[in-house]
This record gives C-alpha cells, sequence and structure tokens, in this order.
C-alpha cells in the first residue's frame, strides 16, 4: 500500500507518463500526415542507440542542454523565472569565441579563460536584469525578452566584425585556435568515430554536481531558496534579498553563458551569424521542467533532449518532419503541466482501491 | 524639403506595417493578463496563426477568409491554454512555454505534411491577400501612397484598440474581467463565472495573436517560413507589461516599437550603420523607457495564480 | 442595553436540517441544525476551526453540502453557486472582506449586478441607487473612494450595502467586530438593529460572547462540527454559552504574579514615519518597555502600530525619532543589526513574516541562525544538528505531528505553525519580545499555550511588547496597557486598573478621563 502510493507521488512517475503520451500525440500527427510512427520511431531510436558514436552525438548535443536547464532550474528553486537564458547563452558563446580566436595562449590558460570568460559575460548579462529589477522595479521577464534580442544583434554584429569574420566568406567567425578547443586527445576521438567528442559532457554533470550541493547542502542554498520561496519571510529573518535575488542571477546567468562556451569551445569551433533565436535558452526551460527542476535531474532531461534533437535531425532521412520533435516536446510540457490533476486522481483511486 | 516628406512617409509606412501584428497580440495579451491568466504562448500562437493565414490565403484567394481563419487557429490553441491553466490549474507559464513549442512545431510539420517536405509555403499573388486601401489611387511612391495606400487592417487595429477601450472600461464583461483578475474569490461569491470570464479572455487572446500572427504573412511578406514569426509574441507581452496591462498603454507601447521598426528599416536600407545595431534600437530603447519614466507596474493581483473553486 | 426585539416567531425564514460537509476525510459539518425567524439576530458560537464559516458558505452557496436540506421560506432549496443564494435573498460578509481594491465603493457593491443602458454600464444610476441604499439605513461611505483608500469600518459597510443592493433578506456577518472599535462595534449594532426592524434576519458568527448577550436573540452552538445547542439568549449567561462553546469550564483569566519591572529595556521617542501611501501615520510616537513586565499596545487596526512594529524590527524606515534597547541605537538598522541587538518578534502575519511555508519544519527553526554554529559550518549546513534542535522544540513546545521535522511548514494547522515561530522566537531570548495579534485564529488550546509562554518570558525578566487588535487579550495580558490612536500614544493605563469602556474610548480618540 504505502510502496503503491509512493510510486504514484514520484515526480519520475508523472514525468515518464507525460513522455510517452508525448509519443503518442507525435504518433498521431505523423499518422495524419502520411507517415508511419513505426518507421520514424524506429529511426529516432536508431539514429541514437545503434552504434557508440551516435551516443557520443547525443552527449554533444546533450552539453549545452544541460547548462542552460541547470540555469533555468536553478533560477526556479531561487524564485526568479529567467527566460532570458537565451541571451546569456548567446553572449557567453560570443565570449569564449572573441577570445578563443583572438588571443595566442598556451593550453592550459586559454582553455580556463574562455571558460571563465563566458561564464562572466552569461553572469554580467543576467545580473543586468537583476539590477533593473532591484534598482528600478522593472520585471524581469520583461527585460530578459529585451536582453535576449539586444544580444542576438549583438552576437550577429560582432560576427560580422572584420577582425574574427571568416576569410572565406560565408555568414561565420572563422575557426577558433586549436589551443582553446575541449576537444578529446585524437586517439580517444578516432576510438569514439567522432571528430567532435569532447569534455563538454564531463563539464556539464560537474556543474550539475556542484549546483546540486550548492542548492541542497550549503547556506547559499538556504538562503537564495528562503528569498525565492518567501522574500518578506527572508527579510524579516534578516537575509538581505537584494544581494540574494542578484547573487541568484548572477549564477544562473553564468551557467547559461557556460552552455555557450561548451557549444564554441567543444562541438562547433566557431559562431556563425543567427537567423532565428538558437533555442538553447527556451530548450533549457523544457529542460528544467523535465527535470524536476532538480540539477541531477536535468542531466537526464538533457541527454533525453539531445538525443530527441540528435535523432530528429536524423528523421529528414525516412521524409518525416523533425520538427513532431517539437511536437512531442511541446505535449511532455503540458503533461506535465497538468500532472498535478492524475496525482490527486490517482490518490483517490488508490484510495479507493485500499478501502 | 522634399526628401524629409518622402522620408516620414515611408516612415509612417514602415510603422504601420510593423505596428499591427504586435498590436494585436499585445491587445490579446491585455485580456488574458487582465483576468488573470499569464499567456506567454502568445509566440507560438501567432506562428500558427501565420502558418493557417497562408495556407488558407492560397486556397480560398481571399485574404479576409484566410485572415479570420487564422484567428481561430490561434483560439483552439488559447483553449488548450485555457483547459491546461483555468480547468487543470497548470503552471501558467510552464503552460505557455509548452504553447511556444507545439504551436510552431506544428505550423512547421503541417508545412512539410502539405508542401512536399518544404518548410516554406509557395509564395501567394496580391489576391491572396489582404486588401489595401487605396490601391492605384495615388501614384506609387508618393507620400500619399506610403500613408494612406496600406492594408486597411493596419488602419482597423487601431479602431480594435479604441473598441478594447470601451470594452475594458465601459461594459459589464470588461468590469468582470478587470475584477476576476484582482479577486476571483469576491468574484465568485457575487455569482460571477470566474471560469467562464477567463476561459474567454483566454480564448480571445489566442484569437487576436492569430491574427496578428497571419498580418506579418498575409501583409508584410507573402509566404509562410519558419522565422517568419521572431520574437513578436515576447515583444508584444513586454509591451503589455510596459503599457501597465491597458489596451491604451499596449498601444502607446506598441507604438513606439512600430516606429522604432521603421527608423530601423530606414537606416537599415542607407548602410550608414550596421543594420544589427540598428535593429538593437527598440529593445535599448524599451529598456531606457523603462528606466526613465515608467517604474513599477502594478500587477492584476491575482495574476498567474490558478483559481481553485471552492464547494 | 435596551435592546428592541424584532423577532416574528411565527415566521420561519431559513431552516437547516442535518447538514454534512466532508471535505476529503475530514467532516467539517457533522449533522448541523439551524433556525432563524424573520427580524431575528441569530448568534453562532464556536471556537475557530469549530466549522462555523463552513456551515456558512454551505448556506450562501459557496460549499454543496455533502447532505442535508435546506429550506427557506418553508421550500426546500439546492444551490449551485452564489448566485442561486444571492437570487432566493441570502447574503454573507466574509470575515476577509471581499473587495476589489482598485475599485470603487459604487463599483463593488453593484458588482455583477451592475445596471447597464445600452452595451455601456450605467454609473449613475448605480451610483443613485447605492446612495439611497446608505440613507435608508444610515451606513455612511464615499460611493467614489477606492477601496484602496478606506477605512476597515467604512470596508465593512460597503460589504453590508452589497449584501442589501442584491435584496438579501438574510445577512450572514463572518465575525464581523474583528477589527473594529469597541465605537465602531456599537454603530455596526445599531445598523443590525435597523435592518431587523426593516424585517430583515441577521445571522452572526462570532466567538466573543459579548457579543451575543448584547445582540441575538437565539444563539446556535457548534463544536469540532457537531451541533450542540440553540439558546434563547436571555435565559444563559457568558459563562454557559463559554462552557457550552469549549466543552468544559474555561478560566478566560490569566495566572501571572504580580510584575516587578526593572530597567528600560526599549526606549522610543517622538517617532515619525509614513505609510506606503506616504501619509504620515507615526506622529511623535514615545514608548518604552521594562525588564519583566508586558507593555500592551491597544488601539484599532491602522493607527500606526502595524507601522511601529515594522520600524523596531527593521522591515520600515522612519523618518526621524530615537529608538535604543538597553542603550544601543536600533533607529532604522537592518533586521539583521536589530535581531543581533536583542529585539526578536512574533509577527502578525505568520505565513507572510513568519516562516517559508515550502521549507521544512526544521529549516524554519533556523531562520535567523542558519549560518552559524552549530547548524553550520564553514558555508555547509549540518543536518544533523539541525534535526537535534527541531526534535527537542518540537517536543518541548508540544508541535504536532510529531516526527514531521523534514515536512514543508505549510502542512501543519494553523496553532501549530504558530507554535513553530513562539518556539524559534522564545528559544532565540532576546532582551525583548514583541508579540503581534499572537493568537489570531487559533482555538482556546492554543491560545493558553501562547499566553502561558509570554508571561513566562516576562518572568524570566524578560521585556515583552504585546500588539493586538483584540482588548480581550491586552487586558488579560498586560501589566501596563499604552494606547495608540492617529500616531501617537494617547494614554496610560496601569494593567489592573484597565476598565474596557475607558480603554474604548482612547482608542477612539478621546482624552482619559481623570
Amino acid at each position: 500500500m504505502s510502496r503503491k502510493k509512493s510510486v504514484f507521488e514520484s515526480n519520475a512517475f508523472y514525468t515518464v507518463l507525460a513522455i510517452a503520451a508525448g509519443f503518442v500525440i507525435g504518433a498521431v500527427f505523423l499518422q495524419v500526415a502520411g507517415i508511419s510512427p513505426v518507421i520514424a520511431y524506429g529511426k529516432l531510436l536508431n539514429s541514437v542507440f545503434s552504434k557508440p558514436k551516435y551516443l557520443v552525438w547525443t552527449l554533444i548535443y546533450a552539453s549545452p542542454l544541460i547548462f542552460t536547464g541547470l540555469s533555468v532550474a536553478f533560477s526556479f528553486r531561487t524564485g526568479v523565472f529567467n527566460i532570458g537564458a537565451e541571451g546569456q547563452y548567446v553572449v557567453g558563446a560570443l565570449a569564449a569565441c572573441s577570445i578563443g580566436i583572438l588571443l595566442k595562449l598556451p593550453v592550459w590558460i586559454h582553455i580556463p579563460l574562455c571558460i571563465l570568460a563566458a561564464a562572466a559575460a552569461g553572469a554580467v548579462w543576467s545580473l543586468l536584469v537583476g539590477l533593473l529589477k532591484v534598482k528600478r522595479g522593472i520585471h524581469e521577464v520583461l527585460s530578459f525578452i529585451m536582453f535576449n534580442w539586444i544580444a542576438f544583434y549583438l552576437s550577429n554584429y560582432v560576427v560580422n566584425l572584420k577582425a574574427i569574420h571568416s576569410e572565406n566568406g560565408g555568414e561565420a567567425t572563422r575557426d577558433i585556435q586549436e589551443t582553446a578547443r575541449i576537444l578529446f586527445p585524437e586517439s580517444l576521438r578516432d576510438l569514439l568515430g567522432c571528430s567532435s567528442a569532447n569534455w563538454g559532457f564531463i563539464l556539464a554533470v560537474l556543474a550539475a554536481v556542484l549546483i546540486w550541493i550548492v542548492i541542497e547542502k550549503t547556506t547559499l542554498g538556504y538562503k537564495l531558496k528562503a528569498v525565492g520561496f518567501n522574500s518578506n519571510a527572508a527579510l524579516y529573518a534578516g537575509i538581505n534579498s537584494e544581494h540574494s535575488i542578484l547573487t541568484a542571477l548572477g549564477i544562473s546567468g553564468a551557467l547559461a553563458g557556460l552552455g555557450g562556451a561548451v557549444q564554441i569551445l567543444g562541438m562547433s569551433g566557431r559562431l556563425s551569424q543567427f537567423a532565428g533565436q538558437e533555442g538553447f535558452g527556451f530548450e533549457g526551460i523544457t529542460v528544467a521542467l523535465i527535470g524536476a527542476s532538480s540539477p541531477i535531474g536535468c542531466i537526464f532531461s538533457g541527454i533525453f533532449y539531445g538525443a530527441m534533437k540528435y535523432g530528429g535531425s536524423k528523421l529528414s532521412i525516412v521524409k518525416a518532419p523533425s520538427e513532431v520533435v517539437d511536437i512531442i516536446m511541446g505535449c511532455v510540457i503540458l503533461f506535465i503541466a497538468i500532472s498535478g490533476i492524475f496525482r490527486g486522481l490517482f490518490r483517490k483511486l488508490v484510495k479507493k482501491g485500499g478501502k | 524639403m522634399d526628401v524629409i516628406i518622402k522620408n516620414l512617409g515611408l516612415l509612417i509606412n514602415a510603422t504601420l506595417i510593423a505596428t499591427p501584428p504586435l498590436l494585436l497580440a499585445a491587445l490579446g495579451s491585455c485580456f488574458s493578463e487582465r483576468s488573470g491568466v499569464v499567456n506567454i504562448g502568445i509566440e507560438g500562437m501567432m506562428t500558427i496563426g501565420a502558418f493557417v493565414g497562408a495556407v488558407t490565403g492560397l486556397a480560398t484567394e481571399n485574404g479576409w477568409i484566410a485572415f479570420f481563419t487564422a484567428g481561430l487557429a490561434g483560439a483552439l490553441f488559447g483553449l488548450i491554454l485555457a483547459i491546461a491553466c483555468i480547468s487543470f490549474h497548470a503552471d501558467q507559464t510552464i503552460a505557455g512555454t509548452a504553447i511556444n513549442f507545439l504551436a510552431p512545431g506544428l505550423a512547421v510539420f503541417l508545412c512539410k505534411a502539405l508542401y512536399n517536405n518544404s518548410s516554406d509555403t509557395p509564395a501567394m499573388s496580391p489576391s491572396c491577400k489582404l486588401p489595401k486601401l487605396f490601391e492605384g489611387v495615388f501614384p506609387s511612391g508618393s507620400f500619399w501612397a506610403n500613408v494612406l495606400n496600406v492594408y486597411s487592417v493596419a488602419y482597423l487595429v487601431f479602431v480594435l484598440a479604441a473598441v478594447c477601450w470601451f470594452v475594458f472600461y465601459k461594459t459589464k464583461f470588461g468590469t468582470h474581467l478587470r475584477a476576476v483578475g484582482e479577486h476571483p474569490e469576491a468574484c465568485e461569491s457575487l455569482g460571477i463565472d470566474v471560469y467562464r470570464v477567463r476561459y474567454i479572455c483566454v480564448i480571445l487572446s489566442g484569437l487576436l495573436s492569430g491574427m496578428g500572427g497571419a498580418f506579418v504573412t498575409l501583409a508584410t511578406i507573402n509566404q509562410f517560413r519558419p522565422n517568419v514569426i521572431v520574437g513578436q509574441g515576447f515583444i508584444a507581452i513586454a509591451a503589455v507589461i510596459f503599457g501597465k496591462f491597458s489596451p491604451e498603454g499596449a498601444l502607446k507601447a506598441c507604438l513606439l516599437f512600430g516606429i522604432c521598426s521603421g527608423v530601423k528599416s530606414l537606416a537599415g536600407s542607407s548602410n550608414l550603420v550596421s543594420p544589427n545595431l540598428i535593429s538593437m534600437i527598440p529593445y535599448v530603447v524599451t529598456i531606457l523607457a523603462l528606466i526613465l519614466f515608467v517604474g513599477r507596474a502594478r500587477t492584476p493581483a491575482a495574476n498567474g495564480k490558478p483559481f481553485i473553486k471552492s464547494r | 442595553m435596551g435592546r428592541v426585539s424584532h423577532m416574528d416567531e411565527n415566521k420561519v425564514v431559513i431552516c437547516m436540517k442535518n447538514i454534512v460537509k466532508k471535505f476529503g476525510d475530514f467532516t467539517a459539518n457533522d449533522h448541523i441544525n439551524l433556525t432563524v425567524h424573520k427580524g431575528e439576530v441569530h448568534a453562532i458560537l464556536g471556537e475557530n476551526g469549530a466549522g462555523k464559516s463552513t456551515m456558512m458558505n454551505v448556506l450562501c452557496g459557496l460549499y454543496k453540502p455533502t447532505s442535508g436540506q435546506i429550506f427557506v421560506n418553508g421550500r426546500e432549496v439546492q444551490f449551485s453557486s452564489p448566485k442561486d443564494a444571492i437570487d432566493i435573498g441570502i447574503g454573507m460578509v466574509h470575515q476577509h472582506f471581499m473587495l476589489i481594491q482598485p475599485f470603487t465603493v459604487t463599483e463593488n457593491i453593484v458588482l455583477g449586478m451592475e445596471p447597464v443602458r445600452g452595451i455601456k454600464v450605467d454609473r449613475d444610476s448605480a451610483r443613485k441607487k447605492v446612495m439611497e441604499l446608505s440613507e435608508r439605513y444610515d451606513m455612511k461611505i464615499d460611493p467614489d473612494a477606492r477601496i484602496e483608500d478606506i477605512s476597515v469600518g467604512m470596508q465593512q459597510r460597503v460589504e453590508i450595502l452589497k449584501v442589501l443592493y442584491r435584496g438579501a433578506d438574510t445577512v450572514i456577518l463572518d465575525e464581523p467586530t474583528a477589527s473594529l472599535t469597541p465605537q465602531e462595534i456599537e454603530g455596526l449594532m445599531k445598523i443590525i438593529e435597523n435592518l431587523t426592524e426593516d424585517g430583515k434576519s441577521i445571522i452572526l458568527i462570532t466567538h466573543k460572547l459579548k457579543e451575543i448577550t448584547a445582540s441575538s436573540d437565539n444563539c446556535t452552538i457548534i463544536r469540532q462540527g457537531k451541533y450542540i445547542d440553540t439558546v434563547k439568549v436571555a435565559e444563559v449567561n457568558e459563562n454557559e454559552l463559554a462552557a457550552m462553546m469549549v466543552g468544559r469550564d474555561v478560566n478566560f483569566k490569566v495566572e501571572k504574579k504580580e510584575a516587578d519591572p526593572g530597567e528600560v529595556v526599549l526606549d522610543v521617542r517622538n517617532i515619525h514615519a509614513r505609510d506606503y501611501r506616504n501619509v504620515e501615520i507615526l506622529k511623535g510616537l514615545s514608548l518604552n518597555v521594562r525588564e519583566g513586565e508586558i507593555v500592551g499596545l491597544a488601539g484599532v487596526d491602522g493607527n500606526g502600530q502595524t507601522e511601529l512594529v515594522e520600524i523596531l524590527t527593521g522591515l520600515r524606515k522612519a523618518e526621524s525619532g530615537e529608538a535604543t534597547l538597553l542603550g544601543k541605537d536600533v533607529f532604522n538598522k537592518s533586521p539583521k543589526e536589530i535581531f543581533e541587538s536583542g529585539i526578536s518578534s512574533i509577527p502578525a502575519d505568520r505565513q507572510k513574516h513568519g516562516l517559508v511555508l515550502e521549507f521544512s519544519v526544521e529549516d524554519n527553526m533556523i531562520l535567523q541562525h542558519f549560518d552559524e554554529p552549530p547548524y553550520a559550518s564553514k558555508k555547509f549546513l549540518n543536518r544533523k544538528a539541525i534535526r537535534e534542535h527541531a526534535s527537542k522544540l518540537m517536543d518541548q513546545y508540544d508541535i504536532r505531528p510529531r516526527g514531521s521535522e523534514g515536512n514543508p511548514a505549510g502542512t501543519l494547522s494553523g496553532g501549530n505553525q504558530q507554535k513553530v515561530i513562539i518556539s524559534r522566537e522564545v528559544t532565540n531570548d532576546k532582551e525583548l519580545l514583541i508579540a503581534v495579534n499572537p493568537t489570531r485564529g487559533l482555538d482556546v488550546g492554543a491560545i493558553e499555550f501562547v499566553h502561558k509562554y509570554l508571561v513566562e518570558q516576562r518572568n524570566k525578566n524578560r521585556a515583552v511588547l504585546l500588539v493586538s487588535f483584540e482588548l480581550d487579550e491586552i487586558m488579560s495580558l498586560s501589566d501596563r496597557i499604552e494606547v495608540i490612536f492617529d500616531g501617537r500614544i494617547t494614554g496610560s493605563v496601569s494593567g489592573k486598573k484597565a476598565d474596557e469602556k475607558e480603554l474604548g474610548f482612547m482608542m477612539a480618540g478621546g482624552k482619559k478621563h481623570e
């Protein structure tokens, strides 16, 4: 009895249920569009699991998502909604890319410098919003949206500057110096069969563990959560809420900025001009939601989303629109959002069954 | 002098093209937010509207039918959001985020299914698009052609803003929707059906967002592409907060954005400054305006909170 | 009191029979009965949590009863929404006012039943109707003022007018005197008199015995959701009513030894401050509290108590003045500095300021000490020490359910939440304890508990400042009573000599009789 109840009370149960429901609805759309869901989903699974190198690709796709997911999850836990992870990711990527191209340094300085610069850029981008909120009372959702677009155009502007723009035309920067790349050693990459295999995923997992410790185990986490849950009580207890909000936003922004660094230093090696928003920030919201705002949960939901993105990119081979991934993810979030109702329903059913 | 007048005409023209989608979505958002439901899914609703507008435009060759069908498509997603947030007490931000994945994903998915795996619809001939006010009356390129010969919807949205203002402050429904967003328990105790009012408002916001999206495909350009709605939905939300959740405030904020976009497209063609820097203007101006003039906006007291009926 | 009854015993207006209301497993109303006549004032007496409000929410259509019948004017009725109840003539004034803050008085009164002309709301005719009603029953209001700008007393009149505007024949008043002065209460009694004279019936929900004997014809007592009895008020005394309400004999007097005040702990001089609307709310207030005494601050809500406490705890800045605690400056310091100087407090709103409801009980108990040993070492929390601390306090202060150290504080009952705060603040054992409405919403048992700890703190030679809107509480606990009116202390009496009438007179701005 009590064990049965614990299943129906756990977040994981409803997440799995939501994912299953999302796939079912995706299947319905595929069927309506005249595409066999079996073939499409088969291709999706096949492109992720059939070869070890595909799994490596999945983790490469997952790395920046875990970072932006952590960024949003951390903001949720500390009472602000970082809808600006998108912009922080972009300035992080921009900072890492610029330093990666412009400076010539030994590896052991160059890489940490790029990573730090990205984290700092993300943190500053988020702190500006925090300052507007704390000092001028401006709604953070509003300024986050503005800063997302400013970052977007700023990046496109910088990408086109002569100093870093690609010499062979094209709408991207030059490649960053080899000393700034965080790729695995060549032998290991050959072994994995993936030329872009890099340390990004390891960094993401380390970051997740670190954030988990901060939230659950430290006085800093206690303080930020107290302000996030009830700023009035925190103020009453002598906790400086302005300082806490800024700290929380700074950390959240730094995480998103790191996501940008990992993408540039790891996978792409350069920054391209954006046509539309990159989406890592918004996808981070999904990662955080599926991961129930837990840092460790974000690792798994990040891998899941990475797999969906990577597998989805192969769907065109079977003439299935890759957008089915967006439909599935949208449904998953929607079902997670309304899971509270089902929770109540199951509770009633379990009770009746027990009587 | 002539140059100034000509450029002024071009600026007004560009403003009248940039403003309507924002204003339509923002007016919709006013209804939803004021009744107590945060609709962050506007962007998605605009995208589906843009797609459905293009498809029906191509099929019916009637811009008006396409425009209103697009509204219905947006309303459908409004309904989904309403069911999730109002009846199922979902977190409104989360449900809205879901819409932002679902609706654009579905739009491109259906586009590929309908048009031979292409993510763009075919281009529309002018007969499929929304009509202009004075086609052929003024010499093309003249000041009056720029100012007056625009899509009729571009002027109608301003009338609509006035209608919304009237509904908000002068009618029974408007009074109830503002009350429901402040204190739903009080409204319930007086026999006002809180769920009904909120459903209507959220569906209305979907309807207007869908139309706003359709304006882009049926007027601004002539086809649907995946990036046809880039951020207008979020800008509309920003405009509503900026305008303190009122139709008249949203109108001012959207005009500010529209004019900035107008300046952007004028200056962009001059090649003096990087177009990317010019593109930042609307966002930087908004931030500056907020810092200098607006300050704290009073959010409707019950905004964002699910209301659970007693009984 | 020369009260005239307008009850018509031959005409039953409302009859509730065997009403049961369950919420999940919890039975809030267990076979409740009620009969109300035309022109009657019928009191419903019960402790907090006895099920009075649930019963009335059933009668006004907000809740659907699990079983039982309701008759109105002899005909059985079933309400599917509050609108049905309104249509049949039953209206309720809720304890927490149901008013839309940014709307005007008129807009609030007519909300949901606005007169219209064409598609427009007809404001002029709405205003006219409202004024007619207000004159008919002699209830003064400003029809064009916004709710956020008017007094609590006027807000209550707006609520009553709202019900009358809907043509109610039966008006339910839920704890209507909670934040009124004795004089305002008298005004309310006059309104009730006017209404019954006009043939309306009043149902008065309360836990104040004096009000019942002063105003009611009959009284129905409920206890723990069950119907106990209905009595004629003229035939019983207050002690009998109290015994029926609590189920045992109660002693309202708080046992305490003679006070022996020592040196001045808190010294506040000439404080000036503005409220959130930038109106001057404290106008040169001075006050002191000594060692080993409880000073009660008596006054009607809105005369500056809230702001004074906020200033003394660091939540608000004053414009000018002085405040010292045993010689240390505590004027306009941060909450942390003030706490460390020696002031702890039990805040008025336990859910807003007192607790982080999402935090576990044990985390709430270290709210001011989370970064100090033994609960933390080198920036890391020491979970074991935190748990031990919580377990000890839960035993000592009888916080239930036992073993819930790790559960969110929001899952505890209101009384136990308050005990969590009291245990924390009394354990802090600072030189001065400020307690603001410490027993609001608690049942008799919990009230006795809270009072015991306040007196104990004083007996340990600490200073206690008690701020309460319940005059009874002030009178039974305080060694000295200071009356606050319009941002100043307007009178001071010793706790033993306090007389309710005189205090009420001073609370309304009158000068002390010599």
